[in-house]
């Protein structure tokens, strides 16, 4: 247990390191999202004024879903720092030394999680330039970042698991935009629940996204329903700790392949 | 030993009671399923007594590197036992780990990280405090001569140094038994000859088992105490260097006729000169394989002349380790290069 940690903390500086000198990755996944924010922010502007949407401008709606989303889609590649470590011997390296597997996991996600922090703040950041208000507060926003760094964590573990099985950087690449795009689009991330086809809000219950989306939206209103905030926020915890799980565990496949 | 498949010609026995530092026995490894699968190891045993460089000495392809990836608990064999340092590898792989130092064909340093980081990072893992870790990271950078650029990324530093970065974060924590898979493959001549001081001071200066992959016949012959040589995933003979030549039969002494004439009593007159075992003339070019060559000089000298037989040139040949593949190979080294490429 005390290696775990040890070696948590290790492998979570040495990644750090590499975000910092390497920073521009960081705004690479940006720039879909901004897009987005920028160009459908204003282009359906009047979807907010549908009867039952429920928010106060579509820029306000959009936001948190959209901060959800770039976190789902910049996780999504975290399992090319697995595959730079294969192709070069970093990889074999480690799992020659007395490291722990699931510290290998961790040192991933942590720095998935630091990353998705700084990306969700400028998106907030863009979204109050643009127009939109978090009525929730700090109080709000931290719940945002917390389901953000959650769902985050979600596919950096199962990116990471993928990157151990198919070990090649375009077939990692292929199954994570195969996954992404229909998740972003099967959620309230865009459109108002009320206001969905009543399949696409049945298939939404069993997104993470949606769930992260849900739980963020429901944070910034200035009264929060905070057992919805919760109930979302303990499943993205359990599909997080589940998909951790998978992702150490398939460590064992990378082996028996190599 | 009986249960090697290839020729053992080593017959010297282990003198200490002590373990051998690395011993493989059957080791079997295919991959993949069905028509598409590769057998990589069919059969490979071999041991390394310690405190010697071992030299895994192989075409490209023969399994080398799947030997050395089975060795240092990466991967798995289908069947067969191997321990390492007196441990089963497949049973206690944690314990191997703190033992051994592996160095991987392909590089294994963090670019984005400065030599000196590299280092103590790897000190870190095998649970060196941070103060013996950075300590014994300025023993290794000057040791290897790369204190001047350790501040520098690696990726900035040159093929050489970077390959010695790779050998100097093997040896971080002072393992037992080192793995170095191929690691002057790519490297210009200079630090070719750079690394091979550098290895060779292992076994003698740190005590260390050391197993070298190459596909250099040069390098096997300079650093290994003690070859192994694989082809298609069979060890084909085991024995140091100069057993493995003296294993032929010996010297061969090449002569060139003056006149490309009287076959039969050429061979004759060499035929009946002590030691020798084998004659064949071609043209001008006589050649006769003896224990020793410059034992049997003279006599083969005197003897020719006696025949009225005149020479334009002579000289004495040590077989060289390509002999030593072809005879046991069944191919030349060369030629067992070329079918992979
Ligand atoms: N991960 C792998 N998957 C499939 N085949 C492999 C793998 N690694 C090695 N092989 C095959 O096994 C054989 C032995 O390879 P290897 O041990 O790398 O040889 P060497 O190191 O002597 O060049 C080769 O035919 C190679 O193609
Ligand atoms: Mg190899």
């Amino acid at each position: 247990m005390s290696t775990f940690v040890g070696h948590s903390r290790l492998l979570t500086l040495r990644s750090l390191r590499t975000l910092s000198r390497q920073p521009a990755y960081l705004l690479f996944t940006l720039v879909q999202p901004m897009v987005w924010l920028l160009l459908f922010g204003q282009l359906f502007r009047r979807i907010a004024e549908l009867p039952g949407f429920g928010a106060a401008s579509y820029v306000e709606y959009l936001t948190p879903g959209l901060v959800v989303m770039t976190a789902m889609m910049t996780a999504g590649w975290s399992g090319t720092s697995f595959i730079q470590d294969m192709e070069r011997g970093v990889m074999d390296r480690n799992l020659t030394s007395p490291v722990s597997r699931a510290a290998l996991i961790t040192g991933s996600l942590a720095h998935q999680a630091v990353t998705t922090v700084v990306q969700s703040l400028i998106v907030f950041g863009v979204g109050l330039a643009t127009g939109a208000r978090y009525r929730g507060g700090i109080r709000g926003v931290v719940v945002v970042l917390a389901c953000a760094v959650l769902l985050a964590l979600i596919f950096a573990a199962l990116s990471d698991a993928i990157a151990l099985l198919v070990r090649q950087q375009e077939a990692l690449i292929g199954v994570s935009q195969f996954l992404a795009m229909p998740l972003a689009f099967l959620s309230s991330v865009m459109m108002a629940p009320a206001l969905m086809p009543g399949w696409v809000g049945d298939v939404a219950r069993f997104n993470p996204v949606d769930w992260a989306a849900v739980a963020s939206r429901e944070a910034l209103t200035s009264t929060p329903d905070w057992g919805l905030v919760l109930d979302r926020g303990a499943l993205l915890l359990a599909l997080a700790i589940v998909m951790g799980w998978l992702a150490t565990r398939a460590f064992r496949a990378y082996q028996r392949s190599i | 030993m009986s249960r090697s498949p290839g020729a053992v010609v080593t017959s010297t026995p282990s003198t200490t009671g002590t373990d051998p530092a690395i011993e493989a026995i059957d080791l079997v490894k295919t991959y993949g399923k069905g028509t598409k699968s590769v057998r990589a190891l069919a059969g490979v045993s071999f041991t390394a007594t310690s405190g010697i460089v071992l030299g895994l000495l192989g075409p490209n392809g023969a399994g080398k590197s799947t030997t050395v990836k089975i060795l240092s608990t990466l991967s798995t064999p289908d069947s067969g036992s191997v321990t390492v340092a007196g441990v089963d590898v497949r049973r206690h792989p944690d314990q191997v780990r703190r033992l051994i130092g592996y160095v991987s064909q392909k590089p294994a340093f963090d670019p984005i990280g400065t030599g000196r980081e590299n280092l103590e990072l790897q000190g870190r893992i095998h649970g060196m405090s941070g103060r013996n870790a950075r300590r014994r990271a300025d023993e290794l950078l000057e040791r290897f001569g790369l204190g001047e650029a350790a501040n520098r990324l690696a990726s900035k530093w040159s093929g050489g140094m970077q390959r010695k970065l790779d050998v100097a974060m093997g040896l971080i924590h002072r393992p037992r038994v080192l793995f170095l898979d191929e690691p002057t493959t790519g490297l210009d001549p200079e630090a070719r000859v750079d690394m091979w001081a550098e290895i060779s001071k292992l076994a003698t200066d740190d005590r260390l088992t050391v197993l070298l992959t190459t596909h250099y016949l040069d390098e096997a012959d300079s650093l290994a105490a003690r070859l192994v040589i694989v082809d298609r995933g069979r060890v084909v003979a085991t024995g140091s260097p100069d057993q493995l030549k003296s294993s032929l039969g010996g010297d061969s002494v090449h002569a060139e006729l003056a006149h490309a004439d009287r076959h039969d009593r050429v061979r004759r007159a060499v035929e009946a000169v002590p030691g020798v075992t084998r004659v064949t003339v071609d043209g001008t070019a006589l050649r006769a394989w003896v224990p020793d060559g410059a034992a049997a000089l003279p006599g083969m000298l005197a003897a020719l002349g006696e025949a009225g037989i005149a020479l334009a040139s002579v000289s004495v040949a040590r077989p060289s380790l390509d002999d030593v593949y072809l005879h046991y190979a069944g191919r030349s080294f060369q030629q067992a290069e070329e079918v992979r490429a």
